[in-house]
């Protein structure tokens, strides 16, 4: 048995140890606490509300840079001001439904550690 | 120690292979250890795979020939820092170095990912795992570094062209960039197969990318400047297929950071997005297999190339897997948002886009048709100079010109008035420098002309909008003009990081056009005494000295040199013959002009035993601009890269807002 062979037993054998910790670490976990975070429909959907949300205002933010640069004319502002506001208005209401009826946060994720 | 070399290998591939299977498990059936134990076997692969690393290398430093490796490229002589980059001069060697980036990649992905969006790194850790399987597989079956022989008493030493500095640092960025768009295709794959296509994965795509990119424009870069001063033809770059196979995965992925904009802005275009990061990633496989099967040399050498087919087969795999899944997921991709007016910031994108494409495409057609053909008619076609140039002009000038357009055209539509308004400056600016170059003489070549002019506008809208910015900031701040850019751009820093590498891509522009439409060239044969005049140089020949390097035997023909009069100093140019490999490689002499950028630049194209020499002196205007570009271009990438605070808030408010965890 050579020096190489040896070295090459404790690497293959270091190797098994890092891959099973998380079972070394947590031989037996309580019931449910072993599957990974998911996200149901219901919160996917809310995820891209507050995306399209965030895009408007972004954009709204873009345009008032763009403006005050005197990239974007006043004519071209006030053409492109109107229906940027009303998007953000219109993802910002429809987030709102949930928050207004006091609703709990649902339990989008599903149990997780 | 060639038996600890091989078992890293083989664990690494156990690993990867354990990550590949324990991965796609645990994200289907959702369970946490699984997938942390996934992620852990992929994060040792690069521990093991460092250990094969270092094995090699250690062999190479102790020129342990017992390595066949070891003995087929590289010899006593070699100078040490030859023999460490020998590691990517041949074809194992290069494999062991793609799976050492890609695993270091891999574990650097999961490490700053494992906690946030579970769910995606989850699938992405058997993606990543997948490909590194394919070049696991091919080191421990194929093509091992590892292999012993009977240790000759010394080695066949390495091939001159790739004894230059150059050598060592341009590879490893070329790799770090092929390797590296794995990492944003896995992440896509990974939010595809989870089905979250939300901002995350854009987010960490778009950063990979970008990190790749620049690693592959940096890369490319060094190697133009290898062939301008080792291969001694010239020039920087000759559309040969191992250079277009690293231009082809940098263009698809140029394209991708412009359009992952428009997605970011308006949600628009995500299949598209996903088809140009795996179009990058195939074309970065195609690039590899191209240089390390050679498929390009010769047809023949591709049957028996042991790892051609090998390669050919791994890219249809992954080209199937991304389309499958692509279309599979088109429910989820498909948006409602549609482009509102052709003139706008995000159709000068799309428009950048489809130009971006076509030049990919008309390269990869032009690198393709000679094997297609060879294989299809069994007789070699050759595409040459004339095709790419054709082609570069008729996509590349109008994409020179879109770089100063689409920044400042507003998103969603502009009005024809805002645009005159907007283009005055810069397009005037642009006018006045055509006319004054043309009075000039420039007129000599109408594409190197237009490349000028171009330029001109671009820097001027360039220019323009650090001056409108700043400005902007000062009159909402107060700060004076310094604090005020350096403000702008920390707060804008993709976007003015962006303006700063399209001031790379201009510089580059402008020396392309100088260095190769307005380029003199004068050939003579010279006795010593006797003188070459070209452009206001005067070269007086002085004759031939000889010198023993290490390992080779040195040759040069010293000019004397003068210009408008005025003595420069010594230029000298000639030839090396190296002993252990029994080649000669043509040693080119250059004379920089740092004021100018311009290069003075001479090969000795034949040396005759009564002392006389065959020259050829070029004179490039501007060639040491395409140098400078990738300068501000590496500039410009480390501002766009650095990380955005504000962005991470953002993301980590939005995923709060919906319970769900903190995504880095």
């Amino acid at each position: 048995v050579t020096l190489a062979l040896v070295l090459a037993g404790v690497i293959a054998a270091a190797a098994v140890v890092v891959v099973a910790l998380p079972f070394l670490r947590e031989p037996a976990p309580p019931s449910g606490a072993d599957l990974l975070d998911d996200l149901d429909p219901l919160a996917r959907q809310q995820l891209e509300l507050a995306e399209a949300r965030d895009r408007a205002l972004a954009a709204l933010k873009e345009l008032e840079l763009d403006h005050r640069m005197g990239k974007v004319s006043d004519a071209d502002y006030r053409a492109l001001v109107g229906p940027l506001r009303r998007e953000a208005a219109e993802t910002l209401r429809a987030l709102e439904p949930r928050a207004a009826a006091g609703e709990p946060a649902p339990p989008q994720v599903r149990p997780a550690r | 120690m060639p038996e600890l070399g091989r078992a890293a290998l083989a664990v690494t591939l156990g690993l990867v292979l354990y990550a590949l299977v324990a991965g796609t498990a645990a994200a289907a059936l959702r369970r946490r250890r699984l997938a942390a134990s996934a992620q852990n076997a992929l994060v040792a692969a690069f521990g093991t795979t460092l250990v094969a690393a270092a094995v090699l290398l250690t062999a190479l430093v102790r020129h342990d020939f017992s390595f066949t490796y070891v003995a087929t490229h590289t010899s006593r002589d070699l100078p040490t820092g030859y023999t460490i980059s020998a590691f990517w001069g041949g074809q194992a060697g290069s494999l062991l170095l793609w799976l050492l980036v890609l695993t270091g990649y891999a574990a650097l992905a999961v490490l700053l990912n494992r906690r946030a969006s579970r769910e995606v790194i989850a699938w992405t850790v058997p993606v990543l795992a997948g490909v590194a399987v394919f070049f696991a597989w091919l080191l421990v079956a194929v093509a091992s570094p590892f292999a012993t022989q009977a240790a000759p008493p010394d080695g066949a030493g390495l091939n001159p062209s790739l004894q230059n500095p150059y050598m060592i640092a341009h590879p490893p960025l070329l790799y770090l960039g092929y390797v590296g768009l794995t990492v944003p295709f896995a992440f896509a794959m990974g939010s595809l197969l989870a089905g979250r296509t939300d901002e995350r994965w854009i987010v960490a795509t778009r950063r990979w990318t970008l990190i790749a990119w620049t690693a592959l424009g940096i890369g490319q870069l060094l190697g133009a400047h290898w062939a301008y001063v080792e291969v001694g033809w010239g020039g920087y770059y000759a559309w040969d297929p191992v250079e277009n196979a690293a231009l082809m995965p940098w263009l698809a992925a140029t394209a991708y950071l412009h359009s992952v904009m428009i997605q970011e802005k308006r949600g628009m275009l995500r299949v598209w997005n996903v088809v140009l990061v795996s179009l990058a990633f195939a074309l970065s496989l195609f690039g590899t297999f191209l240089t390390r099967s050679g498929v390009v040399t010769s047809i023949h050498s591709f049957t028996q190339s042991s790892i051609g087919p090998w390669f050919l087969g791994f890219i249809v795999v992954v080209v199937a897997f991304a389309t499958a899944l692509t279309f599979y997921r088109l429910p989820l991709l498909r948006v409602k948002t549609r482009l509102e007016s052709l003139v706008s910031r995000e159709a000068a994108f799309l428009y950048n886009n489809l130009l971006l494409v076509a030049l990919c495409l008309t390269v990869l057609w032009g690198v393709a048709w000679p094997i297609l053909s060879e294989l299809v008619r069994g007789e070699a076609v050759v595409v040459g100079r004339p095709y790419y140039d054709f082609f570069l002009r008729v996509f590349g000038l109008p994409l020179l010109l879109l770089m100063g357009i689409g920044p400042l055209v507003a998103w969603r539509r502009a009005s024809l008035r805002g645009l005159v308004r907007m283009f005055l400056w810069p397009a005037g600016a642009a006018l006045v420098v055509g006319v004054l170059l043309l009075a000039l003489g420039a007129g000599s070549s109408i594409p190197g002309l237009i490349a000028y002019t171009f330029s001109a506008f671009v820097l001027g809208t360039i220019v323009l909008e650090f001056v409108r910015g700043t400005r902007a900031r000062q009159a909402l701040s107060g700060e004076r003009w310094p604090r005020a850019l350096s403000a702008l751009i920390g707060r804008n820093r993709r976007r003015y990081g962006g303006y700063i590498v399209h001031a790379a891509i201009v510089l580059l522009a402008i020396g392309i056009a100088g260095s190769s439409a307005y380029d003199t060239v004068r050939e003579a044969r010279l006795v010593p005494g006797q003188t070459l005049a070209i452009e206001r140089y005067t070269l007086a020949y002085r004759g031939l000295d000889e010198r023993q390097a290490p390992n080779a035997t040195e040759v040069r023909a010293r000019f004397d040199v003068a210009k408008g009069g005025r003595q420069l100093g010594t230029v000298e140019a000639g030839k090396n013959a190296y002993t252990a490999e029994r080649q000669v490689s043509n040693e080119v002499g250059i004379r920089s002009d740092a004021l100018t950028g311009e290069d003075l630049f001479v090969i000795a194209e034949q040396i005759d035993p009564n002392g006389s020499v065959y020259v050829r002196v070029f004179v490039k205007p501007l060639v040491n601009l395409i140098w400078l570009a990738g300068l501000v271009f590496l500039l410009g990438s480390l501002v766009a890269l650095w990380p955005d605070a504000a962005e991470q808030r953002r993301l980590a408010v939005r995923y709060r807002e919906v319970g769900a965890e903190v995504a880095r």
